[in-house]
């Protein structure tokens, strides 16, 4: 055990350049910790010369008192001040070492995609749902009663031949992949409260050839609308409604006479397309109709009271105008990059 | 249908230059939506030339050229094209004389090919211009040499414009005919329909036709209808006309004009009698068909088809015959099946002297049947299938028989035979007020009138509307809806107003179409891309993947698929998720994750589906016969099916490549959970197309609804795919129909959470899973929550043993849980895994 240390000033004074210096030239918290402890702790000068206190006397001990406090207070503050720059250095330091390069990291998630046809099939639902219709559906193999006889197709009739069927095996059998949306008319006629105002999207079959315009499976949606006092002008004004939503303000349609078995006056819906690539224009998109009187009949309405309106487009050529997808068999050849490039939006 | 316009103009009033698109433009409006024009393609000079003499000329190569000084221009004048009124040509043909009139297109003409025509070097000369054979000229198909004009009956000045002579100036219209509007299948039906759209003067060419019907007896040839067997209540022919023409020259050039009217119309001429036949049928819309009249015996009977018969149609087939088809037949059998094709035997011919012309009217449905089954559509069918006018007849036969008077130098007997059955037609009662309440638009009682006068109907004013007779050749108006599409579509659909209708509040998407949406979202937000594949199949995937053993299953057949080796529909969504994710890797895309949401076909193997009958379409079913139709299709649900291959995280800067497996089908089959709420619990399973090892097998409310896992590497290597393909399928309805909707909300619990791990040695074929649910089961409702951590096997253990390691979160609705009851509860959940599985705590 050394000499124990005489409060003096010159003591004081000495510990506490001494402790500055050291607190000063503490270069991270490391050292700054060793330090403290060889500066304020228990074996350091100035703990001793505050231990020495009690052997001072009486007169004395204010003074020395005072002192030996001021001078810890100093040294205290000093180590505050210093840990705080050094902290401060340091939470600096490692927030640098800690940058990345945004652009170089690696992602642990691959983006998906809808397919286009689906989201445009949804789009075409949200318009009819937000004026009130409901979304029917009905099977893709389906009663030749269905989708011929009840739409007012005679079993003889050129129509019916004209429609590219694919027959279930045995033909006596009856049963075809439906060649339209138009069977769900009848179902939803037999299954639901009239007045009825339905959309039916879904996958119709025919067999055509495969090429940039033509699927042999591909997807339509047909509405159907049954009500007291419908006219050619409601069926107009809901098609006019429906191209807007889908095709901006500026669209609209025109009727032209045809024919279809299940509708009576029967017409081509062309629609203007003002945002079409090659320029605004008159594109011809899906037929329509007043309800043939016999399709009412089959579904046991009597079209004395009630009338109804039709119609039914293709989905495939839907996206080709709006998106200008140039070749049908795209969308079904399963390719993701036709898809992701859509991604969830369409 | 192709409309020469120079044709029409005969008929209707056309303003001279009326273009094809504006007459395209008229006839859309009334319904004829266009299709394409039709043109020669050809431009002058091209003008009539009189071969002056020729040298013919051998060649090295073998050919004999002639090298000929042909005149195209009278003395004096220049020719056309500006050169000397004498052009010396080059010509390779050798079938002309001197003298003869030939058509020279001049340099700078142009014929059809295009092939435009310039002076040139060849053979040692300069040949200027070409005198041109039919076929250059787009006339036909006689390539034997070049045309001599005195063969087409033609003599006219050298320098005469060839184009007009011979009718190449003409174009055609062709119009897509809609199958109500048989009648637009002739030059008659498209003018009247012109006139409608355009208001222009109509000439009905009946009327001429009439004018040339030399009347007579009506049983100048014996004619009998004897149909005993009607198809639906309908006798085979109603109406049925000869005329005779006796002393005709068949040889006779067919006229170019009339040839050029043909070929616009896209018949081909064959000879001046056939034609004269077509050309009747394209103007009148009645179908005509000719015999040689002296190779018939006896009378025409018109019957059906006796068992055993067969016929030599005109293209030299043998056809069995079927006791369906109608047949005209003489005193040896069958000469023709009547509205499709005529036989062999009887037909016109160059030595034919004398014709019996038939103009007669059969019944659309026995002509639709009888050309699907013998495959024959033929001109004259698509028009009897569609509905031929039954008025017409008679005039079409007059028609024929003053065409052959004056073109082949025939004489025609005086009248022919003639059959018609009762034809009047029913008034259609049309209330006032009808046509605007359906269209939506006023229509004043004149306008609905004077728009069913003319399209030809009688129409009479009656107490509350009209009576209306449609005309005989509109055999599609037959209500009065028909009446009022003809009354909106003459006043033209423009008028129409468009008014929104105002439909009863809906409900929105149904549950089931909200999740499948959200299935469908949910998947693309977790990166699977979604595609859309053909439902075909083969036989062997529909048994490997569509099975539960891998063996035969019953699946639902095409009858006609496009390609016989994929005649079924598909029982799973895995082999068009395969073949497509073998389309992304050929094109080099090898990370893959994809999905489908569609629908399977699910025959039972002990059912037939269908039905033998059909009801009549226009009146309800009874409730029997709708039961049985809606029964009678085979379960078609919708499934969801997800392939994911390659890599799931793709090697990168500090990130090493994460393959994928069976781990991402299952978080597929996660995510379709979350997206319907449903709990979907996995278990270890087998499927006959996957991993033996690596198979879960996916259950809701205790019923299977999928399987997810890996394909088996067998079948992935089959299949051309990387070994590891990791894959999903769910019955997307099962599992949305099995999950009870509506969920009941629980307090959460605020107070803090004891967590604490538990270790259990259990033998290693135990699956985790059930481990979990005996410690769930045992630690009760403190256990909140609970997760395998680690499954340790190797050292310290026993062999066939394992170790899991589970973390458990314990919590107390009503107060802070000590560190011993916390224990408590997790000792009681290892004790009910002791007891289940024999486990124990591990240390």
């Amino acid at each position: 055990m050394s000499e124990p240390i005489r409060i003096s000033e010159t003591a004081v004074a000495t510990a506490v350049d001494a402790a500055l210096a050291a607190i000063a030239s503490a270069g991270d918290s490391a050292a700054l910790k060793s330090v403290r402890a060889e500066h304020t702790g228990e074996k350091s000068t100035l703990a001793q010369l505050n231990a020495q206190l009690r052997n001072v006397p009486g007169e004395q001990k204010a003074t020395l008192g005072k002192l030996v406090g001021a001078a810890r207070g100093r040294v205290n503050q000093a180590f505050a001040a210093r840990e705080a720059e050094i902290l401060e250095a340091e939470a600096a330091a490692r927030l640098e070492a800690e940058t990345v390069d945004v652009t170089a990291l690696p992602s642990r998630y691959t983006p998906g995609a809808r397919h286009p046809l689906a989201l445009l099939e949804d789009r075409v639902c949200d318009v009819f749902t937000g004026m009130g219709w409901e979304i029917a559906e009905g099977p893709e193999v389906e009663s030749e009663w269905f989708n011929f006889d009840a739409l007012n197709f005679d079993a003889d009739h050129p129509a019916r031949a004209m429609q590219d069927t694919f027959f279930v095996d045995p033909p006596e059998s009856h049963l075809v992949l439906r060649t339209h949306t138009s069977p769900v008319q009848i179902r939803s006629m037999l299954e639901r409260e009239l007045p009825l105002y339905v959309l039916a999207p879904g996958r119709v079959y025919r067999t055509d050839e495969f090429d940039a315009t033509h699927l042999p499976v591909f997807m339509q949606f047909e509405g159907v609308a049954v009500d007291k006092g419908l006219t050619m002008a409601h069926l107009k004004g809901t098609l006019d409604h429906f191209v807007k939503a889908i095709f901006g303000e500026e669209a609209t349609i025109r009727l032209r006479p045809s024919f279809f078995p299940f509708t009576e006056p029967s017409a081509e819906l062309d629609f203007w397309h003002p945002t079409f690539k090659g320029g605004p224009r008159w594109i011809e998109w899906g037929g329509c109709g007043m309800m043939h009187p016999n399709v009412l009949k089959a579904a046991g309405i009597d079209p004395e009271v009630y009338t109804g309106f039709a119609f039914g487009m293709g989905i495939e050529r839907g996206l080709m105008l709006r998106n200008d997808v140039q070749d049908m068999r795209e969308m079904v050849e399963g390719d993701i990059r036709f898809s992701q490039q859509f991604g969830m939006v369409v | 249908m192709r409309v020469p316009l120079s044709w029409l103009a005969e008929y209707v009033e056309l303003v001279p230059g009326t273009t094809p698109e504006e007459v395209h433009a008229a006839l859309v409006k009334v319904g004829l939506e266009e299709e394409d024009v039709h043109t020669f393609e050809i431009s002058g000079p091209v003008v009539v030339g009189e071969v002056l003499e020729f040298v013919e000329e051998p060649q090295s190569n073998g050919k004999t050229i002639r090298w000929c000084q042909v005149r195209v221009a009278p003395d004096g004048e220049p020719a056309p094209d500006g050169g000397e009124a004498v052009h010396g040509i080059v010509c390779g043909a050798r079938n002309f004389f001197v003298g003869d009139k030939v058509v020279v297109s001049l340099p700078g003409s142009e014929l059809p090919g295009p092939f435009p025509i310039s002076a040139r070097k060849t053979y040692g000369h300069v040949s200027d211009g070409m005198i041109a054979s039919a076929r250059e000229l787009g006339l036909g198909d006689d390539h034997e040499g070049i045309l001599r004009l005195a063969t087409l009956g033609i003599d006219a000045p050298v320098g005469t414009d060839a184009i007009a002579l011979l009718g190449l100036n003409d174009a055609a219209v062709e119009i897509n005919v809609t199958p109500d509007r048989g009648y637009a299948f002739s030059i008659r039906g498209v003018a009247r329909e012109y006139a409608h759209a355009t208001g222009a003067r109509f000439r009905d060419p009946v009327e001429q036709a009439v004018a040339a019907d030399g009347g007579g007896s009506a049983d100048a040839f014996p004619v009998t209808i004897a149909d005993d067997a009607p198809i639906r209540g309908r006798v085979g022919s109603s109406v049925f006309a000869t005329r005779i023409v006796r002393g005709v020259d068949p040889t006779r050039p067919t006229p170019a004009w009339m040839v050029a009217r043909l070929k616009l119309a896209g018949i081909r001429s064959l000879s001046l009698l056939v034609d004269i036949t077509n050309y009747v049928m394209l103007e009148l819309g009645q179908p005509i068909h000719g015999y040689d009249l002296d190779r018939l015996q006896g009378g025409i009977t018109v019957r059906r088809a006796a068992p055993g018969e067969t016929l030599v149609t005109l293209d030299d087939k043998e056809r069995p015959l079927h006791p369906e088809d109608l047949l005209i037949t003489d005193d040896r059998g069958p000469i023709g099946l009547a509205g499709v094709m005529g036989g062999a035997d009887t037909e016109m011919s160059s030595s034919t002297r004398n014709v019996l012309i038939e103009a007669a009217n059969f019944d659309p449905v026995s002509i639709a049947r009888t050309a699907r089954r013998h495959k024959l559509p033929s001109e004259a069918s698509r028009r009897y299938e569609r509905g031929v006018d039954p008025q017409i007849a008679g005039p079409a036969a007059s028609r024929v028989a003053q065409l052959m008077v004056d073109l082949a130098g025939g004489t025609a007997d005086d009248g022919g035979s003639f059959i018609q059955a009762e034809l009047e037609r029913e008034a259609i009662h049309l209330p006032r007020g009808f046509v605007s309440a359906l269209i939506g638009v006023e229509y004043t009682e004149a306008e609905v009138h004077d728009a069913l006068a003319e399209v030809g109907a009688v129409v009479t004013e009656t107490a509350d509307g009209f009576d209306v007779v449609p005309p005989s050749w509109r055999p599609d108006l037959t209500g009065k809806a028909e009446l009022a599409e003809e009354v909106a579509r003459l006043a033209g659909y423009h008028r129409i107003p468009s008014v929104l209708p105002v439909a009863p509040p809906g409900r929105g998407l149904t549950r089931s179409q909200r999740i499948r949406r959200r299935v469908a979202d949910t998947l693309a937000a977790a990166g699977s891309t979604e595609v859309l594949t053909f439902p075909f199949a083969t036989e062997h995937e529909n048994a490997v993947f569509g099975s539960a053993d891998g063996g035969p299953v019953a699946s639902v057949r095409l009858a006609n698929a496009l390609d016989a080796n994929t005649a079924l529909l598909r029982r799973s969504l895995l082999p068009g998720l395969m073949a497509a994710a073998k389309r992304n890797l050929s094109r080099g895309l090898t990370d893959l994750s994809i999905f489908e949401q569609g629908l399977v076909f699910l025959p039972e193997a002990d059912r037939t589906y269908g039905t033998s009958f059909l009801p009549v379409g226009d009146a309800k079913p009874s409730d029997d016969d709708l039961e049985t139709l809606q029964s009678a299709i085979p379960p078609q649900p919708r499934h969801v099916g997800v392939l994911i291959t390659g890599d799931a995280v793709t090697k990168q800067p500090g990130q090493p490549a994460i393959p994928a497996g069976i781990v991402d089908a299952l978080d597929a089959v996660r995510q379709v959970a979350l997206a319907v709420g449903a709990t979907i619990d996995i278990r270890q399973g087998s499927h006959p197309a996957m991993h033996p090892g690596r198979t879960a097998e996916l259950r809701v409310a205790g019923r299977t609804v999928g399987h997810a896992g890996e394909l088996h590497p067998a079948l992935a290597a089959e299949a051309d795919l990387p070994r590891v393909v990791a894959v999903a399928e769910l019955d997307l309805d099962a599992v949305i129909g099995l999950t009870e909707p509506g969920i009941e909300a629980r307090p959460i619990g605020t107070l803090p959470a004891a967590t604490q791990d538990l270790s259990l040695v259990v033998d290693a074929a135990v699956p985790a899973a059930e481990v979990a649910d005996a410690v769930r089961h045992g630690a009760g409702e403190l256990l909140e929550h609970l997760h395998l951590v680690d499954d340790y096997r190797g050292a310290g253990l026993p062999d066939g043993a394992k170790s899991l390691t589970f973390a458990l979160r314990f919590r107390a609705p009503d107060r802070t849980l000590t560190a011993a009851e916390a224990s408590e509860a997790k000792l009681a959940g290892a004790a009910a895994a002791a007891e289940r599985f024999g486990a124990k705590v591990r240390e």
